[in-house]
């Protein structure tokens, strides 16, 4: 038995030298089962009839976006899939119906094979009419699969004209299906109706909307999409809170992702042992016009509904996203040392409320998205007194102790000299 | 909370014996300090990422001293994480370039927010946090001084921690038709060591860095890291138990020993008399 463990733990620091050796040299093979999957990026192309227009450094915004499209192809890190989409590509005909379906996918998402995608982007030629809405669904249907960060980059030159299908709205429903998608759009031409149409767009998934001017500008930016799509993060799990707490779900620490309606409650349950710490934050995004003046509020309750403490924030103006947060300390003395009964959990219910408003033409569902984070850690070491470890600083302390100090000898000193005359006069 | 009495015994010890060792050792080291000192500026203006991040999840981590570059587009929220320690007074501040006058259309409003670690909003004591940037300005520039980190505070309460700071820049009143234009920012975060007047008693278990308790429980199993969230300090998350309190505190007791010693001797008189027999 002796002997079998032994070996184990040969083999193991054997691994674990190998494994450090090797480390450096096999990365991706070594720490990265295949559970990472590779982010995915489609970037969606207007080649629509007005692409023809010349007005990007002198040349048809086609050949500025075909000139960036080859940077870009030649930039993109290797872990990243790309796939390309065209919208206006094959129906140079006047049939609103038949136009408006005009999207299909150039280039498949997966592993780039870049002369391939080149081909592919080189033969394209203005024609059709710019369905978005129907375009960015194809897009999300593309990057289906797998649990990566998905990014759709669309590039345009016009607003939808399609109608009734909103884009906006499109992005948003595509946003709550919970997959992690994020939409950025470029905008060729300095429209207020395409900037209006292609921010919402960009807000709806908590992307980033750009003017472009130059073709410089075009390929940077869409690199820089690119890359963003590359940076590693942490994906949240879905979850959804419940009316009550009763009814909550029961969290771990973690990242999580929910939807709330604006003006709704929605409650978690976290279980926090004596002796630990529950930390939780919260954020809120404003993926659509909200009202200037919003708040959201973020509170920890014992099951029978007493609040133990907050975290609110409220703002006003231009905003991305409101968040807040709390920490609660559980002291470990509270359990009774009288009982058997083992350390038990203590249920703590998290209630997020918010108080946005939105005009009356703004859909309110699906919800906004939530953000919520909760960390379990070791209870804070108290404080026992305001300064630290009851110390003491500054001149008027030095003064106190040397008076003190002084006096102390003074009167032992004057006590002794009595003492040695008493003694002498006896 | 026995072991963090503990703790607090054993942080209480290794200072009381590192401000002995410190105060007979103050002059020595007053001395070696000095080379190091004018070498750090230099180190100081290392280059920073060049991105910034879009969401709290995402923001570029950078740390202090450091200067952050990124290009961005007008309307953007860009974020970048840093960490504070206790005791520091963190500055952030940040320059936007704007575009070129031309092609801009009218005023904006450039504001710089700070977070810390559990998303709560922090104050800025002063500092120009938010500011408007007239048509013609090439560039506007922003500053937050943060309050004092506290190494402890009730959880009633929203002084800062240690841990991870966010700042999010961002246009907060752009003007409609600049939307999207190109700029470019820079960010850096100095801090002032702001003494032992403001070290407090207690400390955190953890610095309030999101997903630490992730990231702990991912060390164990090594196949899931690579992705950790946290921010540290170059040299690490000071242990706690340090402040100058200690000399403060140890330099007292020794003046008050002197003053007892000359006092006594005041008192007495010179000398003893010879005749005094032992323990008199």
């Amino acid at each position: 038995m002796i002997i079998r463990k032994r070996l184990t733990a040969g083999v193991c620091v054997l691994l674990a030298t190998l494994a450090a050796g090797l480390g450096t040299a096999l990365p991706a093979a070594a720490d990265e089962p295949p559970t990472a999957a590779s982010p995915k990026v489609e970037l969606v192309l207007d080649v629509s009839g007005s692409m023809r227009t010349r007005d990007i450094d002198g040349e048809s915004r086609m050949s500025a976006a075909k000139q960036a499209f080859n940077d870009v192809l030649d930039a993109v890190p290797d872990e990243v899939e790309l796939g390309i989409r065209t919208l206006g590509a094959d129906y140079p005909g006047d049939d609103r119906k038949t136009g408006c379906k005009d999207t299909e996918q150039l280039y498949p998402v997966g592993p780039l094979d870049r002369t391939e995608a080149k081909t592919a982007v080189a033969t394209l030629a203005p024609t059709g009419w710019t369905p978005i809405g129907p375009a960015l669904l194809g897009a999300a249907d593309d990057l289906e699969g797998g649990d990566a960060t998905r990014r759709i980059v669309l590039i345009t030159d016009g607003e939808d004209t399609c109608g009734p299908l909103d884009p906006c709205e499109v992005a948003r429903d595509i946003a709550a299906r919970g997959i992690h998608l994020v939409i950025d759009t470029l905008g060729l031409v300095p429209n207020a109706k395409i900037r209006q149409q292609l921010t919402c767009i960009a807000e709806a998934t908590g992307g980033t909307y750009t003017a472009v001017q130059h073709t410089d500008e075009l390929s940077g930016r869409v690199k820089q999409l690119v890359d963003r799509a590359a940076e590693p993060v942490i994906t949240p799990v879905a979850t959804e809170g419940a009316g009550s707490c009763s009814a909550a779900p029961e969290l771990k620490a973690g990242l999580y992702t929910d939807r709330q309606e604006i003006g709704k409650h929605r409650w978690y349950r976290v279980d926090v042992l004596p002796g630990q710490e529950l930390r939780a934050s919260v954020s809120v995004s404003a993926d659509r016009a909200v009202n200037d003046d919003y708040g959201v509020l973020l509170r920890a309750l014992t099951t029978h509904g007493r609040e133990i403490v907050r975290g609110s924030e409220s703002g006003t103006g231009r905003t991305d996203a409101v968040s807040t947060g709390l920490r609660y300390p559980r002291s470990g003395q509270d359990t009774p040392d009288d009982t058997d009964v083992k350390p038990a959990a203590e249920s703590v219910c998290l209630q997020l409320a918010n108080s946005f408003s939105a005009p009356a033409s703004v859909k309110t569902t699906p919800g906004m998205p939530v953000e919520l984070t909760i960390d379990l850690v070791d209870a804070p070491d108290e404080a026992a007194d305001v300064a630290a470890f009851g110390l003491g600083r500054g001149w008027w302390l030095l003064g106190a102790m040397v008076l003190t100090g002084l006096a102390a000898g003074l009167l032992s000193g004057w006590i002794s000299r009595r003492r040695v005359a008493v003694w002498r006069t006896n | 909370m026995r072991i963090t009495r503990s703790s607090t015994l054993r942080r209480g010890c290794v200072g009381a014996l590192l401000a002995a060792v410190t105060l007979l050792t103050s002059a020595g080291t007053a001395v070696a300090d000095d080379p190091s000192a004018s070498a750090s500026p230099a180190d100081g203006e290392a280059a920073g990422p060049t991105e910034a991040g879009t969401t709290f999840r995402t923001a570029t981590e950078i740390q202090q001293e450091q200067t952050a570059t990124a290009d961005a587009s007008t309307g953007d929220y860009l974020y970048w994480v840093f960490p504070a320690d206790a005791g520091q007074r963190p500055t952030v501040r940040a320059k936007v370039s704007l575009p070129e006058s031309a092609t801009r259309h009218g005023a904006s409003t450039w504001q710089v927010d700070v977070y810390d670690g559990l998303r709560r909003r922090q104050a800025c004591v002063y500092g120009h946090q938010t500011r408007k940037a007239a048509p013609d300005a090439d560039a506007v520039e922003l500053s937050c001084v943060l309050r004092t980190v506290r190494a402890w505070s009730e959880p009633w309460a929203s002084d800062p921690l240690p841990g991870s700071y966010y700042v999010r820049l961002t246009a907060v009143r752009p003007a409609e038709e600049d939307l999207g234009l190109p700029v470019h920012v820079e960010t850096e975060v100095t801090s002032a060591g702001r003494g032992g007047a403001h070290d407090v008693d207690g400390a955190l278990a953890e610095p309030l860095v999101p997903g630490v308790s992730a990231v702990s429980a991912q060390d164990e199993d090594p196949a899931q890291g690579g992705t950790s969230i946290g921010v540290e300090p170059e040299d690490g998350w000071s242990s706690g138990w340090w402040t100058d309190r200690w000399l403060w505190t140890v330099g007292g007791g020794v003046l008050a020993a002197l003053a007892a010693m000359s006092g006594y001797s005041l008192a007495r008189g010179s000398g003893r008399p010879s005749r005094v027999p032992p323990g008199a």
